[in-house]
């Protein structure tokens, strides 16, 4: 038993619900940062259990797995919850730069603690409806805070990703339902230890294939992308960045975790599949990225574009190109969280994120830009930044497995996306802005988030040895799911 | 009464599905209610059906003896019935700000 494990839920809840007692949004500002941080700090704490002791495992209210709701925390759930408490640091740490005040006071802040309460809640459960429940905590929350914006295109930008994400809930719904029908358990590690046995269930198949398209969904793979960049420009800086950081990573988090604790030895067909769509969601991605001129679409394709290599690992099923894949979720998280935070000094400073007001950045702000350089070109995967590190990885593990089309694909795709990186520097911090422009400066509560996110991009580059040995050992964990099952059912 | 009910959730989906390809706003948003409720019969009917054998403890049996109803799906139903309400009530009011805002409920239309 370990209780630890119910603090990254219980510290957003309780710090959302003090947040919508206090009317003071300065106040309110400030208990948002600090309920951060005690977030970041049980999440380090929970990952330090965790590497000294194994996997923890919290069966809630005592009923023991697989009866009850099992929370369990392995070196992967770990090491997310600390991505999560990052990024709600930045976020939270950000909005001292200023939000609408109107917006600000019909409750940023607590709808805030509730979606990083989701996200923590779903790296966490170890069974299969309450990750649903957590979804949809998650989903709620994103809406509200797409929709507290109340201009034609955001509201337009709403409706379209609340529409394509309650068709994923209710596919995620319907495998439910059917795996419950089929198997009589929701708790992962029990299905885990029925799949190991090697008598699947009937219409296993037909499951494999509801999880797969509700989680791509929610992981904006080809073809199932098109609500991401038509929703992820529309609201405010710090909650596109919350959202671009987090909220795709928990539908490839729920993929990963699904497709090696259950469906493993799925014909290898599946697995190619899932290799097929990753490769076409970094081609389309990267190459609609190319054609955008809004720096904010241009991160939110190459957000879809990089997706793909996010999952790509998955398709390939080997330990390497598993470790790759979780080593760019990593560097992934603080990249693009970052310089969705780097477009906000855009439309502090133009009033738009479109690329014919912007430039000459680097000759007014050249600190702002250098900070703002390190999480592009990492982004890139121009080395020895971190992109590169686990690029590499999985190129290497995609000719390791004979895959030599996907790794000359993911080669291409590496190319395009330094372009369309390249395109993003020229045109916010290189080229002569328009005459007109305004004039702004950027403020150091906005540089202070960044430049915090682009020293952690800096020290995962320095660390990149010690996390690669990490994410190795987690793929070795998650293709070999005993360890697992053991801590869940017998444990605890 | 399985197969009565496996046909209802099937035209409940189908019905949904159809609706939220329609180029109105109220059109999807009844298709997001018909589909939702066509998952919880379908978790309902997997489940398995039994007739009047709730899953109760009679006093001094130390154990219950199959067949007995299964708890399970209808508390899987409940929430699924209490999140599908409470993001079907929040569409509707995205909807009508949609509508406000464009004076349209034309899906492509609302740019």
């Amino acid at each position: 038993m370990a209780p630890i494990l119910i603090l990254p839920i219980a510290i957003p809840m309780a710090t959302a619900a003090v947040l919508l007692l206090i009317r003071n949004t300065r106040i309110q500002r400030w208990l948002a940062l600090v309920g951060a941080f005690c977030l970041l700090a049980s999440a380090i704490a929970i990952a330090l259990t965790v590497r000294a002791d194994g996997i923890q495992v919290l069966q809630a209210a005592s009923w023991a797995a697989p009866f009850g709701i099992t929370f369990v925390a392995d070196r992967l759930s770990a090491v997310l919850l600390v991505a999560v408490g990052t990024v709600g640091v930045a976020t939270t740490a950000y909005a001292f730069a200023g939000i609408d005040p109107r917006r600000e006071s019909a409750g940023y802040h607590p709808v805030l603690m509730v979606l990083l309460m989701g996200v923590s809640g779903a790296f966490l459960t170890g069974d299969l409806f309450n990750l649903y429940v957590w979804f949809e905590v998650m989903l709620v929350a994103s809406f509200v805070l797409m929709a507290l914006y109340r201009n034609r295109m955001q509201v337009r930008a709403a409706f379209t990703y609340v529409t394509l994400n309650l068709i994923a809930s209710a596919i995620l719904l319907t495998a439910l339902g059917l795996l419950y029908g089929k198997t009589g358990t929701l708790n992962m590690a029990d299905l885990s230890r029925m799949w190991s046995t090697g008598e699947l269930p009937p219409l296993h198949l037909s499951m494999a294939a509801l999880f797969f398209t509700a989680f791509a969904i929610k992981a904006a793979l080809f073809p199932w992308f098109s609500w991401l960049p038509a929703s992820y420009h529309a609201p405010p800086a710090a909650i596109s960045a919350i959202f671009a950081g987090l909220l795709t990573k928990v539908g490839v988090y729920s993929m990963v975790r699904v497709f090696t604790l259950l469906f493993q030895n799925i014909h290898p067909a599946g697995h190619t599949f899932i290799l097929a769509l990753s490769l076409a969601t970094m081609v389309v991605g990267v190459t609609c990225a190319l054609t955008q001129r809004d720096f904010r679409r241009v991160l939110s394709f190459n957000l879809v574009g990089h997706i793909g290599f996010t999952t790509m690992g998955l398709g390939l099923a080997t330990p390497l190109g598993l470790a790759g894949s979780l080593l760019y979720v990593l560097h992934h998280i603080l990249a693009i969280t970052n310089l969705y935070l780097v477009a906000g000094l855009f439309l502090r400073m133009r009033r738009t994120s479109e690329f014919d007001r912007l430039g000459s950045l680097f000759r007014t702000h050249p600190f702002a830009a250098l900070l703002a350089l390190i999480p592009l070109f990492a982004l890139a995967g121009v080395p020895p930044l971190s992109g590169a590190i686990a690029k590499i990885a999985l190129v290497r593990a995609a000719f390791d497995s004979g895959a030599y089309w996907a790794g000359a694909i993911a080669l291409v795709v590496g190319l395009l996306s330094l372009l369309s990186v390249a395109r993003l520097w020229d045109e916010g911090f290189w080229k002569s802005a328009p005459p007109d422009a305004d004039k702004a400066s950027p403020i150091w509560q906005q540089l202070v988030p960044i430049g915090g996110l682009t020293a952690l991009t800096l020290t995962f580059t320095l660390a990149a040895g010690p996390l690669f040995e990490l994410t190795s050992s987690i793929a070795a964990d998650l293709l070999r799911p005993d360890a697992y099952v053991h801590a869940v059912l017998q444990g605890g | 009464m399985e197969l009565l009910l496996a046909i209802t959730a099937g035209s409940l989906y189908a019905a949904g599905l159809y609706l939220l390809l329609r180029p109105r706003l109220a059109q999807l948003i009844i298709g997001l209610g018909l589909l939702t409720n066509g998952t919880n019969i379908l978790i309902f009917v997997s489940g398995g059906l039994t007739r009047a054998i709730p899953p109760v403890l009679p006093e001094g049996q130390p154990s219950l003896e199959p067949p007995f109803a299964d708890p399970v799906p209808q508390s899987l139903i409940l929430t699924a019935i209490v999140i599908g309400f409470g993001v079907l009530a929040f569409a509707l009011l995205l909807a009508h700000h949609v509508h406000r805002t464009s004076g349209s409920d034309d899906v492509g239309g609302a740019r």
